[in-house]
């Protein structure tokens, strides 16, 4: 999908200054303006208790925002209880109705807004082909596999074509291997519906695999919200940057500012030159974010690049890992500095030994403290 | 090798393994029997044995074949249809005899007046004016002499039906059926039928009492299932308080409540609702009110302990699927919630037809219920064949009921289980 195209369409959800809180004292959702388009997979990631889980309960009717609006397809939907907003849910432990059968669980939907004999036999048969669970219609919950009664669960939020489907870590409780298959067939079907997917996880892998944007919670607030990659390569704050893949903190304070560059004097002594992304003007303490692919430990005979931040490293433990090497630096004061190296790359290192690392100023990006 | 296999001659080895698995099984549940051992000691000797107890008593008729063997004998080959010859009313008057001096006597003649009234009056008296043994012949005369019922073949054939050792007559009278002196069964006139009154009577109080805890205890159980756990334990305390408290002291707190000058009438009295008090307890009122306060907790714990298993994701996903509330209630909450529905009723409905101090408190006399009847005969007459019959039927009643439940349940989990 490319975001790019999406992003022309009329939002289909718009979140206006929406607070939730629960005890009156502490606020769960700080201050939400989100938008969501038409057709994409939009992530809500966060650890718990960051408040994704109640943004998607206020979406589905379940919780009353404290303060704000939100509206479903141009209509403020604050007040209209859930079975009138004609969305799809899945929940994290499924909730099919143990006592009907998977088709009787299928045609739930259809049969309370009182579809046709016909017709919703039809479209049950036409939801069961798509989960491939056709000869299970007979049985009851209880006794299918968790991913069997995940798909049934999906079948059944999508059967009567609602506007926008919500997931509420609907994979949680499944194991490994299910679940990255399960994630693949999720997106597909994504893909060939064409559905408005809003998709709560705190597996940030999951995020990155299925979805067109994620919106990064923490403490209530949306700390960054964009595709995976730019995510990934482009995090504008340290939550991110740390939430989000692997990442090397360095602290430092800020010398000098140009051009949308930085000269950072680290805590442990010597200076880097960073990408100044969120880190204010000179003075200000920062916290440099360096990611491990994308620093190299130099050759004794290596030409001198003066281009490239150069650091003195000791290594402290050197990691096999299959289809790549870790090695383990002290580096300016942080002693879990990783490195990520090419097959191989391990074998030299032993601890202790002194090595010199090298990143280019791109790669760094100086962000707020942590 | 193969040729083996496929006729079977061969014994494959899985034989021997599963041997070996119930020797090593069965260590396992000789320690599981000695665990429960003692209270199976206790529950035969206090349960089962005085069940078994009482349906013997129910069948059982030794009073006569006691007192009188020698005529129980003579009257095996009589067929009934005629007057017995000489041979039985010699043997009947030796019986007497004997009886009166060992003191057998009482019990019989008791026995046998329930078949006739005022056999007792016949049997005494004419123990009193039989002195000595009759000349031989003269039996049948002398007896006649002395009493004209024994000259009546009816009388007879009260003696001859209760020769035991076996007895369908209490179980009989207890569903008011009597034996003719042909031995087929007839119903007792209308004037004698009480039971199959006071058995409807004790079912209907049990069914209303049922429905009314059912209706009342549905949304406390509810609440207390969805409650946050501070309010919910507020209302647990609530409910189980009059588990805690003495069934006569809640039963006479009713009639303080309820009487003709109680809290009831003076507050409705005072409001003006009413210019004359209301009877409200020694009635059927009294009972229903009283009964379905004491047996509310039997409800509401059963229901509680289902409802309280049902996540609230069930309901959350019926109306994010398009129910509305009420739809997700009767389509998705409420047959989740049979199995409660079921254990309580069942429970609620076999305590109450088994209600005895309540109804005699609160009720009137047209209220009384079955175990009335079973205490009446026990301690004031003591019938205990009656009391037994009494106590037989109603225990197969209540087995009856149990067991139509347990395969309603058994059904449910065979088309594929309630829990997931």
């Amino acid at each position: 999908m490319d975001g790019g195209m999406v992003a022309a369409t009329k939002p289909l959800v718009r979140f206006t200054g929406v607070q939730k809180t629960y005890d009156g004292e502490h606020l769960v959702v700080k201050k939400l303006d989100l938008d969501i388009r038409k057709g994409e997979f939009l992530t809500l990631l966060g650890p718990s208790g960051s408040g994704k889980t109640t943004t998607l309960m206020m979406l589905a009717g379940f919780e009353v925002p404290t303060h704000g609006e939100i509206h479903l397809a141009d209509r403020p939907i604050k007040n209209l209880p859930p079975h009138k907003r004609d969305i799809g849910m899945v929940f994290q432990n499924y909730a099919l109705f143990p006592h009907m059968t998977i088709e009787e669980n299928v045609a739930f939907p259809l049969s309370v807004r009182k579809v046709g004999k016909a017709e919703m036999k039809e479209r049950v048969h036409q939801a069961l082909r798509m989960i491939k669970l056709e000869n299970l219609a007979h049985r009851r919950p209880g006794q299918l596999s968790g991913g069997q009664q995940q798909r049934v669960a999906l079948a059944r939020a999508l059967v009567f074509n609602p506007q926008l489907v919500l997931m509420d870590e609907p994979l949680g409780a499944l194991d490994k291997r299910l679940r990255e298959h399960m994630q693949l067939e999720i997106k597909q079907l994504h893909e060939t519906m064409g559905i408005t997917v809003v998709y709560v996880t705190h597996d940030q892998g999951e995020a990155l695999t299925m979805s067109d944007r994620i919106a990064v919670f923490n403490d209530g607030v949306v700390q960054q919200i964009d595709k995976p990659d730019a995510l990934y390569e482009s995090p504008t704050n340290s939550f991110v940057a740390n939430f989000i893949g692997e990442n090397n903190v360095l602290a430092g304070t800020i010398g000098s500012v140009e051009h949308g560059w930085c000269r950072v004097a680290l805590a442990a002594g010597g200076s880097v030159t960073a990408r100044a992304v969120n880190a204010g003007s000179a003075g200000n303490r920062t916290s440099l974010s360096v990611r491990p692919e994308r620093v190299t430990i130099l050759a004794d005979d290596a030409p001198a690049d003066e281009s490239m931040n150069r650091l003195p490293a000791t290594v402290q433990d050197a990691i096999y890992l299959g289809d790549h090497a870790l090695a383990i630096l002290a580096v300016a004061g942080n002693g879990e500095f990783m490195v990520k190296l090419p097959p191989g790359g391990h074998v030299g290192l032993a601890h202790g030994q002194a090595v010199t690392i090298a990143f280019r100023p791109d790669d760094c990006r100086a962000l707020d403290p942590v | 090798m193969t040729a083996a296999f496929v006729a079977g001659a061969d014994a494959p080895p899985e034989v021997p393994l599963k041997r070996r698995l119930r020797r090593a099984e069965r260590a396992r549940q000789f320690k599981a029997l000695a665990l429960i051992l003692p209270l199976l000691a206790f529950l035969l000797f206090t349960f089962l044995g005085p069940i078994a107890g009482m349906l013997w008593h129910s069948v059982e008729d030794w009073e006569v074949p006691r007192a009188l063997p020698h005529t129980v004998s003579a009257l095996s080959r009589w067929d009934g249809k005629t007057l017995p010859d000489e041979r039985a009313f010699a043997a009947l008057a030796g019986d007497i005899l004997e009886a009166r001096a060992d003191g057998t006597l009482a019990t019989a003649s008791k026995r046998l007046n329930y078949t006739i009234s005022g056999f007792r009056t016949t049997l005494m008296s004419t123990a009193r004016h039989l002195k000595t043994a009759p000349e031989p012949g003269t039996a049948k005369d002398t007896l006649i002499g002395i009493d004209k019922m024994w000259g009546e073949q009816e009388t007879w054939a009260a003696i001859k039906g209760a020769s035991g050792p076996l007895t369908d007559f209490y179980l009989l009278a207890s569903l008011d059926l009597k034996r003719d002196n042909n031995g087929s069964i007839f119903a007792a006139p209308e004037d004698q039928a009480i039971y199959r009154d006071i058995f409807f009577r004790t079912f209907t109080i049990g069914f209303a009492v049922t429905a009314l805890c059912l209706i009342l205890g549905f949304p406390v159980a509810y609440l207390l299932a969805t409650l946050p756990s501070n309010s919910a334990n507020l209302l647990m305390i609530c409910v189980l308080l009059p588990f805690w408290t003495s069934l006569l002291v809640r039963t006479c707190a009713w009639i303080v409540v309820l009487q003709t000058n109680g809290i009831v009438n003076d507050t409705l009295r005072w409001l003006g609702v009413i210019a004359d008090p209301v009877q409200l307890v020694y009635n059927r009122f009294g009972v229903y009110v009283a009964m379905t306060h004491v047996l509310m907790p039997f409800m509401i714990l059963p229901l509680y302990s289902v409802m309280k298993a049902i996540p609230p994701a069930y309901v959350r996903a019926a109306s994010s699927l398009g129910a509305s509330p009420t739809v997700a209630f009767l389509r998705i909450y409420l047959p989740q919630t049979i199995p409660g529905i079921g254990a309580g009723c069942l429970l609620v409905f076999i305590l109450a037809i088994g209600y005895y101090i309540t109804p005699a408190l609160v009720g009137g006399a047209a209220d009384q219920m079955i175990s009335y009847f079973i205490a009446f005969y026990t301690t004031e007459t003591v019938n205990w064949g009656l009391a037994s019959a009494l106590g037989a039927v109603l225990l197969l009643a209540t087995v009856a009921l149990a067991m139509v439940y347990g395969k309603l349940v058994h059904g449910q989990q065979m088309t594929g289980g309630m829990k997931n």
